[in-house]
């Protein structure tokens, strides 16, 4: 394995020590940017074709292009506006923006005052799953050493821009993470989708035009705009620029964050780290998070991590966490696990998610404690057909993903616990 | 309600509310919900009760049925007595994957409850969770606000020891 250039955008701090603090942020050439906006040196269509350029893909899960989003805003639209930042960070396998929180705020804190600039939004809310006590500190420590450096606030460094910075704490909901939950949240309700369209752009927060991006989008814009969008394309690969962080989980010697270029291959991240545990052989792995399909090992060890390549091995980026499955895992049991996880999620509101995601977990929990019928495994793949492209928001599908995908590519386990009551493991 | 009404939301928990209300807009009041329910659990020992939703509803100025919508549907908020230590276990897949089953079970059998039961000395609790957003650390286990990662039987004894 060539040497792979690691944490070379969002993590460049993370081996300092306090990277955490605005000193350390500042003596790396924090805040610089944001200087030159107030300055007028960049102005906010400049930074919009400099996003564009370098290609950066939402890193949330949906790899929608940046720049195109901020350029449906209307900057001098009057009213208030809003930039959002989506920190709920739910999806199993997926813990890659705690340590953007936890050991560079500050990149985020600057991204999220150019983004606002760019938009027009002299307002912005961080949404932080309630879990992330600690993450959450940081970030507000952060914030309150941008307003004691005279960087946030009322008429900042003398420009005339105002802008205030403030965290939402969540308190439990998967479903919270979908934009336009987040934003019921953030208006003291529960955590319901809204139809789209309207997209937030047009019809936010509190009904105000609002732009809404993942933490690692967010917090990688000083970058792209310090070395230029072409310097961050050209990291990558033609249909994904930049860097990424895949989060590997699950069977691997060395779990943990891995910032590396789009596009290198799959194999050299698993060797990252640290190659299957315990000398074993690979099985499967789940490229993108729960939510994205299962590939078996061999379609895994060929492709890239970037969209176009995982695209074709069959499954999807998502939000780049890489969960490793190894050569003993009871694929009956894991999705057992994941059906759970969507019928308990569901926010109810649409009745093919309502009903199906409990019927997948009924039908797939049955088969389990080994009281599956032969007919079981047909009903599956009709339930999970009929959920797909029928319900208001993405959680309905990432429910049926797991499912359809499980029984492409291990129907035989299935059947095995059907006709024997047991896992094809507990015969050996 | 008056000011002089509020049983809870006076004083330290009032300004502690007031600090969150005052980031949203002033027509804005009920999008500090969700850090009122935090503030008025945490200093009713980790529950809630009607009488404590009805006065942040009142406070906040709103229904409420709108209350109790949002202290239901977020899962951190609690409606029965939880242990002083609330243990938080993750159960999603990459917890799975590195054998929490085996930890969740052994954790039941060394308190003595089961899932959602407080042991007799009040002192712990056990609930099963979604991802933590800290698989790369799994299994992992939320004890308050604290998370616990990389746990085996010997750390959860060490760790449950150091908890008074
Ligand atoms: N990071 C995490 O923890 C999780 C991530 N996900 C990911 O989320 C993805 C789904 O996200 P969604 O927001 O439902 O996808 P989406 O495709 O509806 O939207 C993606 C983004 O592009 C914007 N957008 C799309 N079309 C637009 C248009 N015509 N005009 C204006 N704006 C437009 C949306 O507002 C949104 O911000 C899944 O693919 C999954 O991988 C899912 C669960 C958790
Ligand atoms: C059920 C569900 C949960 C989601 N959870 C998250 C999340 O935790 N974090 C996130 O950034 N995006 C999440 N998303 C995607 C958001 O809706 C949205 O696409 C994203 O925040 C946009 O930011 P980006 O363009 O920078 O990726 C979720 C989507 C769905 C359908
Ligand atoms: S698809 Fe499911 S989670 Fe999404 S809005 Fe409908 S019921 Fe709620
Ligand atoms: S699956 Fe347990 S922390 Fe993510």
């Amino acid at each position: 394995m060539a040497s792979i250039p690691l944490n070379e955008c969002c993590y460049r701090l993370n081996h300092l020590d306090k990277s955490w603090d605005i000193e350390t942020y500042m003596a790396n050439g924090g805040y610089e940017v944001w200087k030159k906006v107030l300055a007028g040196e960049l102005t906010p269509q400049e930074i919009i074709d400099e996003v564009k350029a370098s290609n950066i893909r939402g890193r949330g899960g949906a790899g929608f292009p940046t720049g195109l989003k901020w350029s449906f805003m209307n900057r001098y639209a009057p009213g208030p506006k809003y930039i959002l930042c989506n920190s709920d960070e739910g999806e199993p396998g997926t813990f890659k923006d705690r340590d953007i929180l936890r050991y560079n705020p500050h990149q985020l804190v600057e991204g999220m005052m150019i983004a606002g600039y760019v938009i027009g939004a002299n307002t912005g809310y961080n949404y932080i799953r309630g879990e992330f006590w600690e993450p959450y500190k940081r970030f507000d420590q952060a914030v309150q050493q941008a307003y004691e450096a005279g960087l946030l606030g009322k008429n900042i460094l003398g420009s005339g821009w105002d802008f205030d910075l403030y965290t939402h704490l969540g308190a439990g909901a998967y479903i919270c993470g979908e934009e336009t939950a987040l934003i019921e949240s953030i208006e003291g309700k529960k955590g319901q989708p809204r139809f789209k369209p309207p997209f937030p752009a047009s019809f936010g927060l509190y009904g105000r035009p609002t732009t809404i991006n993942n933490t690692e989008t967010l917090a990688s814009i000083p970058m792209i705009l310090a070395k230029g969008g072409k310097w961050f394309a050209d990291l990558g690969v033609p249909g994904a620029g930049g860097t990424k962080i895949f989060s590997v989980s699950g069977h691997v010697e060395k779990p943990g964050n891995y910032e590396i270029r789009m596009g290198t291959p799959f194999k050299d991240l698993l060797a990252l780290a640290g190659g299957v545990w315990k000398g074993r052989k690979l099985k499967a792995v789940i490229p993108g998070g729960s939510s994205t399909a299962v590939l078996p090992a061999e379609k895994a060890l060929e492709m890239n991590m970037d969209y176009d390549s995982i695209a074709k091995a069959g499954s999807f980026l998502g939000a780049g966490s890489v969960i490793i499955m190894d050569e003993t895992t009871d694929m009956v049991k894991a999705l057992d696990r994941l059906t759970w996880f969507y019928y308990e999620e569901s926010c109810g509101q649409c009745t093919p998610c309502r009903e199906g995601t409990g019927w997948m977990h009924r039908v797939v929990h049955r088969i389990y404690t080994g009281k599956g019928r032969p007919e079981d495994i047909d009903m599956l793949k009709d339930v999970s057909g009929k959920i797909m492209g029928r319900v208001i928001c993405g959680l309905g599908d990432a429910a049926a993903i797991p499912v359809a995908s499980f029984l492409e590519h291990f129907e035989h386990e299935f059947r095995h616990y059907i006709e024997h009551g047991c896992s094809i493991y507990d015969r050996a | 309600m008056k000011d002089t009404d509020f049983k809870v939301i006076k004083g330290e928990v009032k300004e502690r509310i007031d600090r969150w209300i005052s980031h949203y807009p002033a027509d804005q009041r009920q999008s500090a919900v969700m850090p009122a329910l935090r503030i008025v659990q945490e200093v009713n020992g980790g529950y809630l009760t009607p009488e404590l939703m009805d006065e942040v509803a009142a406070y906040l100025g709103m229904q409420p049925a709108a209350v109790y919508e949002v202290a239901t549907f977020y899962s951190m908020y609690e409606h029965q007595p939880v242990g002083k230590h609330k243990i938080c276990v993750c159960h999603n897949i990459s917890c799975l994957l590195r054998d929490v089953d085996d930890l969740i079970e052994y954790l039941k059998e060394k308190l003595g409850v089961d899932i959602g039961e407080v042991t007799p000395d009040g002192r712990f609790s056990i609930k099963k969770v979604e991802c933590l957003g800290a698989c790369g650390e799994a299994p992992v286990a939320m004890i308050g606000k604290e998370y616990y990662g990389n746990l085996t039987r010997e750390r959860l004894d060490e760790l449950l020891e150091s908890l008074e």
